[in-house]
């Protein structure tokens, strides 16, 4: 018998259909509702549930009251545990929270949830990241890589899971800062990391993933690294799961979220900013960054690495930045362009161009970047 | 161009009405609209120089039959050539069932609409892997080159090293494939013979070898025919190193002879054409790699590998790829070197040889095939001056013959020899100088007593 | 009694067959037979000989005697003979099916004239190391068709030594790395530059000829792009490895300007024409700029694929890269033709002997068949049947063709099914899968998928209007039943050979069973 926990947030997608950006906020919701917004992250909660009736008999699903996750389960053909009582018409982010904390005492397999970039905030914060989670979109801006790009993708991935044909990856959660979105300034931070099943189907349709295959991948971009790299060279490499992986294969620690600098196969600067590493690069000029692009956009420079300021990619220089990515991640990308906002117009500017990302052992695509 | 009126029987519509309701439907007014793409000064000014064609299918016979009657076949010569390729009986019903249309034309379907294709490739490899005692056998590669050049490179992979030993005696035309294959990124040691036996010379090997080496590599029987004996040291010595043994094997001779994993070898490979394939001037070659089943073995094979499965219906099996991530298939350049089409047909052939023959036919074959090269050394070695003992050991089916007391090379002695309706042994002077005037002479279960007889006689002519 | 035909037909449409795969429910062969039993007896050898060896196993040490049999079947020869027709039925090869799913195989005709021609003694019964004026017929049908390979390239020597397309990419890549070598550049030049759209092997082969391999992916209109071959090109290029058309079917109209630029850098350009069936007298590989190419001789030149070769991939070169081509070569001296081994630059052998001759013979047969003018109605009928078939899948519910929107194609499409996707939660592979039930397949598409849900299809020129159009008809008729009946179609098969296959054992150690041993041995399987 298996313990899957699910929690819907209900407003999310809200703002979406009407014409606002995000739901995030009491005043955007009551403005939605006045517009005549009708809540569907419990439809879209209710497609991806439907792909796991198969397994209805071994699943118990632990759920909240209502719209935050009761209804979607029930309407998907399941008999739900309800846990707490039925709360507010609006809820709000500490709801979410709440209900994720209760959830984390149990033994659950795998967490459901449904929403936009604030729920998979909510959830990280509220510790989700100990166990696997899957992501039902419902909201308008899904920066998050955490989100399956269908509701239906996500039913798939979880059944999947369940039926231990997948890797769990360590997936970026973000957040655009609302306020500042909608004051035109775009910026979003790196807020942690989830654990989202990884189902080689979407990206190469292959029948099932094999743990091998991505560790191998890594170990040659790692491989691929570390034998360019230089004595009395500083490496200042980027956060990102795969950055962190490749750093450990190369014999060294590497914070999740972080920017870290190296010199000589030690790690010099754990967790560091702007000033400590302009401060570092006066003493050793001879730098290279290495970085990974964050999130499910394909930002290279601006978004969760900020630390890498336009002061700091000056000072290292353009012929010195080395992207890295598994073949997987680039060609989820469509062949859309990965694209820099560093803040500093004229700088995104010189940074395009085509750069050889490392993909493997002496394997290289040579990808448009844009700004 | 000119609008062509002729309708091409493989060309369904080329039918003039045909076409123009086509073009209709694709809205073009011509065919040469739809290659609007193609720049001006990229496309092909005026038609093809080749030669007239045969059009009907009677004129085209003869044509071509009219080339290749100026061959001479091994029906009307009798041969005794081997070194790679070798005559035996091909049994009607192999044939038969290789030139089925399914089979023939058949190539990449899934495991539901070409489940026979699957089926029978994964008997032919579980066919091989009782004849190997081996529980890993990989859907055939191109030829027993191939097989020995991957081995050697997974044995590569598998070891995290980059050298490897060869025996001096393996045939030159393998060594330039194995040396094109792993010069880039991995040494090849070349290990002396034993001038007695031709087998390894076990001191030199101990001289060189290393915890550095990946792969010990050694042939039984030895391209130059004879059995290597110090098998079970071999295979001790590169062991005691952390080094992988590789044998080459001629899977006709498993009936008889024991299986190279009894003296301790970690992956064999070798050649099936000897199984039910004709000879067809060198086409019909395909090569086998076979291991133990364990993990580290099984993620390095390049080719592909069929598993059985069940299916969704009680009782019912399938086939279907083994750990397909580590192909090119699947990772492109990040695959084990590569796969792609190779000899599947000769595959499902010698399942099909293997089946018909069974353990006992093996037995047999493998029996006298040595009965006719005991007799055929026994016979040559009452020829004066000609020296079948080049080594002290016992051969399977082929031995080197030398001339050198003769006074007579072996080319004159083949040109001869051809005079008389006889193909002779291949000649070895050039790929082996240290050999002199020798010859590898080959006997099969092809050859009867008189056939034989004949040869040796032929030679006494010869040489006289 | 009713009208057959007219019963074939609804409202003026012919309906779909009432199709179902052979399905014999055959045993594994090592449950079949009883032992004992025999299927061929071989020959006996004679009195005279036994009485003078008397012990054949004289001289062999016990050690390499074999102790145990092999377990083989038992079996009698019709049993033998069933038992593969059984499993010839359950496959359907291009011989029984619209074979126009395999995208990039190109699945045409093989006449059967030129299997039986290859059947001949004077083909199946000849040595390769017979006597070189015992095999001048053989030796001749080489020459000639490297001189039809030469004047449908434009290059200048071709070699039929490698065993399949793969091969020859290798053997190109091997080439390139030989002709820098000889100019004391290779430890400078490694890198070889391909496309994301070029078949894995020019990836794959390339890494194995030890190079670096830069992939660069489609702009948006779905040809290479340009800038990022710009930006890959270098003082370390050592060469170009490039399909055109490319699997999409889309023609790269730059190509001349790929190759122009690569030469710039000082690397070669070797063209994989595995998609030359669309460009047969149309265009190349001289023209646009190229070194060196290859064919594959069981793709565009007809010769049966055999469930996976044996096959023969054709390579060719410039005069200046001539003296690195593998040996022998097939030489004419105006009254013999001979092996010639004279290439002391050569990079050795791919392979033992000189190719597969058979697939040799029959290449050559088909274009005799054909002559230039048939050649080009290949091309022509291949391209055609393409933008046919190309019309009708466009007007299938959930269907698109990325890139090129609006333009024609040459001899293939990779279609894609993601609208379709997202509508109704099917998947492509499942797609072709439920195509099977009607007696057709379809291949999505080498990995990676950038294309999502991707669909290849290639009609060639051997299947008639009726033929395309009954392929389109069924292809549309799953799509539709995806969005009537998700469920129906993702359960599917149900009326091929066997139903849905469980993966899970095949990428488990612990699980996966490559033979029948290790079956045997991982269920403990008892003998009955």
């Amino acid at each position: 018998m298996k313990q899957i926990g699910l929690v819907v947030n209900p407003i999310a997608g809200l703002g979406g259909r009407v014409g606002l950006k995000g739901s995030d906020g009491a005043h955007i919701q009551q403005r939605a509702f006045e517009l005549g917004a009708i809540p569907h992250a419990t439809d879209r909660a209710v497609e991806a549930l439907k792909y796991l009736l198969s397994m209805k008999n071994d699943l118990d699903i632990l759920t909240y009251p209502g719209s935050m996750g009761e209804i979607a389960a029930k309407q998907a053909g399941f008999s739900p545990f309800v846990m707490g009582q039925s709360i507010y018409e609006h809820t709000t982010a500490e709801d979410t929270k709440r209900a994720v904390n209760e959830l984390m005492n149990k033994d659950l397999s795998l967490l459901m949830f449904a929403g936009g970039d604030g729920t998979a905030r909510d959830i990280y914060s509220a510790g989700g990241s100990e166990i696997p989670t899957v992501g039902v979109p419902a909201g308008v801006k899904i920066h998050s890589a955490v989100y399956a790009i269908h509701p239906r993708a996500a039913g798939e991935l979880a059944l999947a899971y369940l039926h231990g044909e997948t890797v769990l990856n360590n997936t970026e959660v973000m957040d655009i800062d609302e306020e500042e979105f909608r004051q035109g300034r775009v910026s979003a931070k790196l807020y942690g990391f989830l654990k989202v099943p990884y189902l080689q189907r979407f990206v190469q349709g292959a029948k099932s993933a094999s743990p091998k295959s991505l560790s191998s991948t890594l170990e040659g971009i790692a491989k691929d690294l570390f034998e360019r790299m230089c004595p009395d060279t500083m490496y200042i490499i980027g956060p990102g799961s795969s950055t962190q992986l490749i750093t450990e294969h190369m014999g060294m620690k590497k914070n999740l979220l972080g920017v870290d600098a190296y010199l000589n196969g030690r790690m010099i600067a754990s967790d560091t900013n702007e000033s400590t590493l302009i401060e570092l690069l006066t003493n050793y000029p001879a730098a290279e960054i290495i970085v990974t692009p964050i999130g499910g956009q394909g930002c290279i420079f601006g978004r969760g690495n900020q630390q890498i300021s336009p002061a700091v990619i000056r000072a290292v220089g353009k012929t010195r930045i080395y992207i890295i990515s598994t073949p997987e991640k680039l060609q989820a990308f469509k062949g859309r362009p990965l694209w820099v906002d560093t803040g500093d117009y004229a700088l995104d500017k010189a940074l395009c161009g085509y750069y050889p990302i490392i993909t493997g052992y002496k394997e290289y695509v040579m990808y448009k970047v844009t700004s | 161009m000119a609008n062509n009126k002729t309708v091409y029987p493989y060309i369904p519509n080329s039918e003039p009405n045909i076409k123009a309701q086509m073009l209709k439907e694709v809205n073009a007014n011509s065919v040469n609209e739809l290659y609007s793409d193609i720049p001006a000064q990229l496309r092909f000014k005026g038609q093809l120089n080749l030669p007239a064609p045969f059009t009907s299918e009677y004129a085209l016979r003869r044509h071509v039959e009219k080339i290749l009657e100026k061959n001479k076949t091994t029906k009307q010569y009798l041969n005794f050539l081997g070194a790679g390729c070798y005559q035996h009986h091909v049994p009607a019903v192999c044939d038969e069932i290789n030139s089925r249309g399914e089979f023939l034309t058949a190539y990449a379907g899934e495991p539901y609409d070409d489940h026979g294709r699957f089926q029978s490739l994964f008997e032919y490899t579980s066919m091989m892997a009782e004849l190997l005692e081996m529980d890993v056998v990989n859907v055939p590669t191109y030829d027993g080159f191939q097989a020995a050049a991957t081995a050697l490179r997974m044995a590569c992979r598998i070891t995290n090293r980059n050298k490897v030993m060869l025996p001096e005696t393996i045939g030159r035309d393998l060594l330039s494939k194995i040396r094109d294959f792993l010069k880039f990124d991995i040494e090849i040691i070349m290990v002396k013979h034993n001038p007695l036996t031709g087998g390894i010379d076990l001191h030199h090997l101990k001289e060189l070898i290393t915890s550095e080496i990946a792969a010990v590599f050694f042939e039984n029987p030895s391209y130059l025919g004879f059995l290597e004996l110090k098998g079970t040291e071999i295979t001790e010595m590169a062991h005691s190193h952390g080094a992988i043994c590789i044998v080459n094997v001629d899977p006709i001779s498993l009936g008889v002879l024991e299986p190279p994993i009894q003296y301790g070898a970690d992956i064999v490979v070798g050649d099936i054409q000897p199984l039910g394939m004709h000879m067809l001037y060198g086409g019909g070659q395909a090569g086998f790699i076979a291991s133990r089943d364990e993990e580290k073995y099984v993620m390095q094979y390049p080719s592909r590998l069929f598993g059985i499965v069940p299916t969704r219906v009680k009782g019912e099996y399938g086939f279907g790829d083994v750990a397909y991530d580590r192909t090119s298939f699947a990772k492109r350049e990040e695959g084990n070197e590569w796969v792609g089409t190779a000899s599947a047909l000769w595959g499902i052939t010698a399942g099909v040889y293997l089946a018909l023959m069974g353990p006992q036919g093996m037995k047999e074959i493998g029996e006298g095939i040595l009965y006719r090269s005991q007799y055929a050394k026994q016979e040559m070695s009452k020829l004066e001056n000609v020296n079948d003992g080049v080594f002290q050991a016992p051969q399977f089916k082929e031995f080197i013959v030398n001339f050198d007391k003769t006074g007579r090379t072996v080319a004159e002695i083949n040109q001869a020899l051809l005079g008389k309706g006889i193909f002779g042994g291949k000649d070895l002077s050039r790929e082996f100088p240290w050999l002199g005037e020798s010859a590898l002479y080959c006997f099969t279960e092809v050859h009867t007593k008189e056939d034989i007889d004949l040869l040796v006689s032929a030679m006494r002519e010869v040489l006289a | 009694m009713n009208n057959i035909t007219a019963e074939r037909f609804t409202d003026g449409k012919p309906n779909l067959r009432r199709f179902h795969q052979a399905c014999w429910d055959e045993p594994i062969i090592f449950e079949l037979g009883q032992p004992g039993q025999r299927a061929i007896l071989v020959p006996e050898v004679e009195e005279g000989i036994k009485s003078q060896v008397r012990d054949p196993f004289k001289g062999i040490p016990d050690s390499l005697l074999r102790k145990d049999p092999p377990e083989l079947p038992e079996m009698s020869q019709p049993a033998v003979l069933r038992h593969y027709v059984h499993l010839s039925q359950e496959t359907l090869g291009v011989d029984c099916n619209i074979d126009v799913g395999q995208g990039t195989c190109t699945m045409k005709y093989s006449p059967k004239i030129n299997d039986q021609l290859a059947r001949m003694d004077e083909l199946t019964e000849l040595h390769p190391l017979q006597d070189e004026s015992t095999v001048q017929g053989i030796l001749e049908v080489f020459w000639r068709f490297e001189q039809i390979l030469k004047e449908i390239s434009g290059l200048d020597r071709f070699t039929l030594q490698p065993g399949a397309g793969s091969a020859a990419i290798y053997t190109n890549a091997s080439i390139i790395r030989a002709y820098h070598a000889s100019r004391g550049e290779i430890d400078k030049r490694d890198e070889i530059i391909t496309t994301i759209f070029s078949h894995p092997s020019d990836a794959a082969c390339a890494k194995v000829a030890g190079f670096k391999v830069i992939t660069i992916y489609p702009d948006e209109d779905g040809y290479p792009d340009l800038e990022a071959l710009k930006a890959a090109l270098s003082e370390r290029t050592a060469g170009l490895l490039i399909t055109n058309p490319e699997d999409t079917g889309i023609y790269n109209p730059k190509i001349a300007e790929f190759t122009r630029l690569v030469h710039a850098a000082g690397g070669l350009c070797s063209y994989d024409q595995a998609n030359a069936n669309g460009i047969l007298g149309i265009t190349r590989a001289r023209e646009a700029g190229f070194d060196l190419c290859h064919f594959n001789l069981h793709k565009t030149f007809s010769t049966p694929h055999g469930c996976g070769g044996p096959a023969v991939g054709a390579t060719g070169v410039t005069k200046e890269l001539i003296p690195f081509l593998p040996v022998p070569l097939v030489d004419f001296d105006g009254s013999n033709y001979f092996l010639n081994y004279d290439l002391p630059n050569s990079i050795g052998k791919i392979r033992p002997f000189y190719g597969v001759a058979p697939a040799v013979l029959k290449a050559y047969a088909w274009v005799m068949a054909l002559g230039a003018a048939g050649l080009r109605e290949v091309a022509e009928i291949a391209v055609l049947n393409n933008n046919y078939l190309l019309h009708k899948i466009l007007s299938i519910r959930g269907a698109s063709a990325p890139y090129a929107e609006g333009k024609h194609r040459i001899e293939q499409v990779r279609y894609s099914w993601e609208k379709l996707y997202e509508e109704t939660g099917v998947h492509s592979d499942e797609l072709g899968i439920r195509a099977a039930d009607f007696g057709v397949h379809y291949w999505t598409s080498h990995h990676p998928y950038v294309v999502p849900e991707p669909c290849t299809l290639e009609p060639t020129e051997s299947y008639s209007k009726e033929e395309l159009d009954e392929y389109a008809a069924i292809i549309e008729n799953v799509a539709n039943e995806a969005y009537a009946n998700p469920d129906l179609v993702k359960n599917a098969p149900y009326n091929s050979t066997v139903h849905t296959i469980n993966h899970h054992p095949l990428d488990d150690p612990q699980e996966w069973c490559i033979t029948w041993r290790a079956y045997k041995r991982k269920t403990q399987q008892v003998t009955v």
